[in-house]
This record gives structure tokens, sequence and C-alpha cells, in this order.
């Protein structure tokens, strides 16, 4: 018989359960299988109930994020191989309410992150026929790191403040705010400051770092909190300067 | 449609513990990190009591240095100067990521900003040394 692997798995139904379990399942360990293979063999081979979230298999869509081994990661670009001889715990990402299985409810991430306006904002369009707002490829660069963000939320899960604190707005919503502020076509970073300069916003960041540690695109949210603390801290002291208005 | 909340009541909430930050190297890391600004305060605590006792005339100064030669304050000082150490370093090394200097087009290497802090430190520590043990 070929290698096997044993899979720890929580499992959690709404309806049927208090609290989660954890469940234990065998697969066959092969070289090319990642966590989400596996889970997805468990699902059509052994239990078609098991529920979790996951679409391109390759690391685009941000949809796999699970805790493995107690590590927030993407499933589908974490290899058996790399955990053998196991066991493998795979756990629904930290920090966020189980609704079933692996699957967690993120509206709280989305709702933030609607908040920080993440979206070009121009004080007045310019008509389409005028053409594009052009960009440099310097502009481009400088904000660049911060658009390469999934949305998988691993960041979250490992960031101890949003556990303690669910209104913290958190790395990723973070950083996609400093993604915009940045781009040279915006002119939105005034609406934005009210939002991100508030307590649960920036301020509420202690710089743990494990976000940007854990982040598969690297983003480096943890950087772009801090790059703009250091922007708002300036504009409070300008505020303070001039009073009347100095934006 | 499930609406949102600001708390949302919906799914398995688990509570994070209180130890959360024995559960990683980087956590305890980072709470060691925030500890060490108390043995900083310490530390400027002692030399406001220094200034004062230096101020306060020869005998004053004196006390202050019995004070000093306890061995619980030896050892309250020989721990507060590890953590000052690291409270130093840890800060410094992540100075580059709070700055984003650009120049010419490409963002300034992390070496070259955490760099200056450190030849500042030494500069000064030596001034500072200079200072005291030139008498
Ligand atoms: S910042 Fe990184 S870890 Fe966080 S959601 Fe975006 S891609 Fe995922
Ligand atoms: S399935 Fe899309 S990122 Fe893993």
């Amino acid at each position: 018989m070929a290698e096997q692997i044993a899979l720890e798995i929580t499992r959690y139904s709404p309806e049927r359960d208090k609290t989660p379990s954890m469940e234990e399942f065998e697969v066959p360990l092969r070289k090319e299988w990642v966590v989400l293979d596996a889970l997805n063999y468990i699902k059509d081979k052994v239990d078609g109930s098991l529920s979790f979230r996951w679409s391109c298999r390759m690391g685009v869509c941000g949809s796999c994020g699970m805790m493995v081994n107690g590590e927030p990661k993407l499933t589908c670009a974490t290899f058996l191989n790399d955990y053998a001889p196991g066991p493998i715990r795979v756990e629904p990402l930290k920090n966020f309410p189980v609704m079933r299985d692996l699957i967690v409810e993120i509206s709280d991430f989305l709702a933030k992150l609607s908040k920080v306006k993440p979206w070009l904002i121009r004080k007045k369009e310019k008509p389409i026929s005028e053409g594009e707002y052009l960009q440099t490829p310097e502009e481009l660069d400088s904000y660049r790191q911060f658009s390469m963000c999934i949305n998988c939320l691993l960041c979250y899960a490992a960031c101890p403040v949003y556990g303690l604190d669910p209104l913290f707005a958190g790395p990723a919503a973070l950083a996609l705010a400093q993604r915009y502020n940045m781009d040279s076509r915006d002119e939105g970073k005034s609406e934005r400051l009210d939002v991100l300069s508030q307590h649960d916003g920036i301020w509420g960041c202690t710089f743990v770092g494990e976000c940007t540690q854990v982040c598969p695109k690297h983003v480096d949210p943890a950087g772009a909190i801090q790059q703009y603390k250091l922007t708002a801290a300036q504009e409070w002291v300008k505020s303070l300067l001039m009073p009347w208005g100095g934006k | 449609m499930l609406r949102y909340t600001e708390y949302p009541p919906r799914g398995y909430r688990v509570r994070v513990s209180t130890y959360w930050w024995t559960g990683r190297r980087a956590y305890l890391r980072f709470i060691l990190r925030e500890l060490s600004s108390i043995f900083v305060a310490w530390f400027v605590l002692e030399t406001l009591f220094q200034i004062n006792a230096l101020a306060g005339g020869p005998s004053a100064y004196s006390d202050f240095e019995q004070f000093l030669r306890n061995p619980v304050v030896i050892a309250s000082n020989v721990i507060s100067f590890l953590f000052v150490l690291f409270h130093a370093v840890t800060w410094f090394n992540l100075s580059p990521k709070a700055m984003a200097v650009r120049l010419g087009g490409k963002r300034v290497p992390a070496a070259l900003i955490a760099g200056p802090n450190y030849v500042a430190w030494v500069l000064i520590s030596a001034g500072v040394a200079w200072l005291i043990l030139r008498g």
C-alpha cells in the first residue's frame, strides 16, 4: 500500500455541535499533493460532508487559508511532504468565527475593507474622452507591493491585536488603504485619514509584525501600517501648526 | 442574506487565551520588546536620581553610590541593561519598515536606514563614556 499521512481536521456543525472537535483522516502521501488536495480527497472518497473553501488552487483567489499545524497557510501552496510523517493538524483560520468545519465568517473583514475606501478617489473625474490617468513605472512601483494582496486573511489569523480587539481594522485593510494613498492617481488621502487615524485604525497596531511574516504575497502590511503612522503623525503636527488648513 | 454586525453573533468563536503570547516565538519576542520599555524607564529614573544626588552635594552622592552597590540594584541593573540592549536592537532593526525612503525611483535598502541608528548609538555612547571616564 502506498504511504499514508494522517490529517487531524476540525469538525464543527452549528446544528449538531456545541463546540468544534478534531477528526482524523488518512490520505495517500503523494509528493505533488498539497493540503488542499488531501482535503479534496477526503471530501471525494471518505466524507462528503467535510466543508472548506477553495477555488483557484494556485495562490491567487485567497480563499483556501487555514491553520496548518498552527500556522496560517494557503492550503493550496502547502505540501504534505513538508509535514511528513505527520500528523498534520488542519484548523479554520484563527481569530474568525467558525461557521462549519474549516469555513470561517469573514464579513467583518469585508465591512472594514470598504470602510477604508480601497478605490481611486478623484476630486473631479475626468471625462473618458480625455483618456486614462497616466502613471510612471516609478509611481507604480511605490505601491505595487501593497497591491498584491489577495484578501486571504492569513495576516488577520496571525495578528494578536485583531484576536483581542475585533474592532481593529487589521493588516490587509490598512495595507490596502495605504496602497491607494500611495497611488499617484488618487486624491482621497484626507478622506481616508479620518478612518485610518482612529484608535481602531493604524494606532491599534502594536507592530507585532507577524502579518508580514505569514503573508504569501509579500505584501508587508506591518510596513504599510508603520509608514502610515509616520504620515499621520506628520499630518497631525501640520494641523497643529496650521489649524486653518494646510492640506 | 447575512447582515453585517460589528460583533457577528453567528458561528463559533474561540476566545483568545490570556497566554496567547506563549504560543509563538515571535509573539514572545514581541512581548519581551514591549516589556523592555519598563527597564528603559527604570534607567531613566535612575539617571534622574543620579542627577538629583549630584546636585545634592558629596554626601548625597555617596549615599547614591551606596545604593548602587546594593546587590539587588546591581542585579536589576544588569537585567535592565540586557533589556535596554534588546530594546534598542529590535527597534533599530524595525526602523526600515516604518521608513520607506525612495531615492532615484528605488527604495533605499534596509541596512542604510538601520545603519545610521547604530552609528549614532556607538558615537553617542563613546562620547558619554569619554565624558564620564576621562576624569
Ligand atoms: S496582506 Fe497578505 S496575508 Fe493579508 S490578506 Fe493580503 S495577501 Fe493575505
Ligand atoms: S485555492 Fe485559491 S489561493 Fe488557494
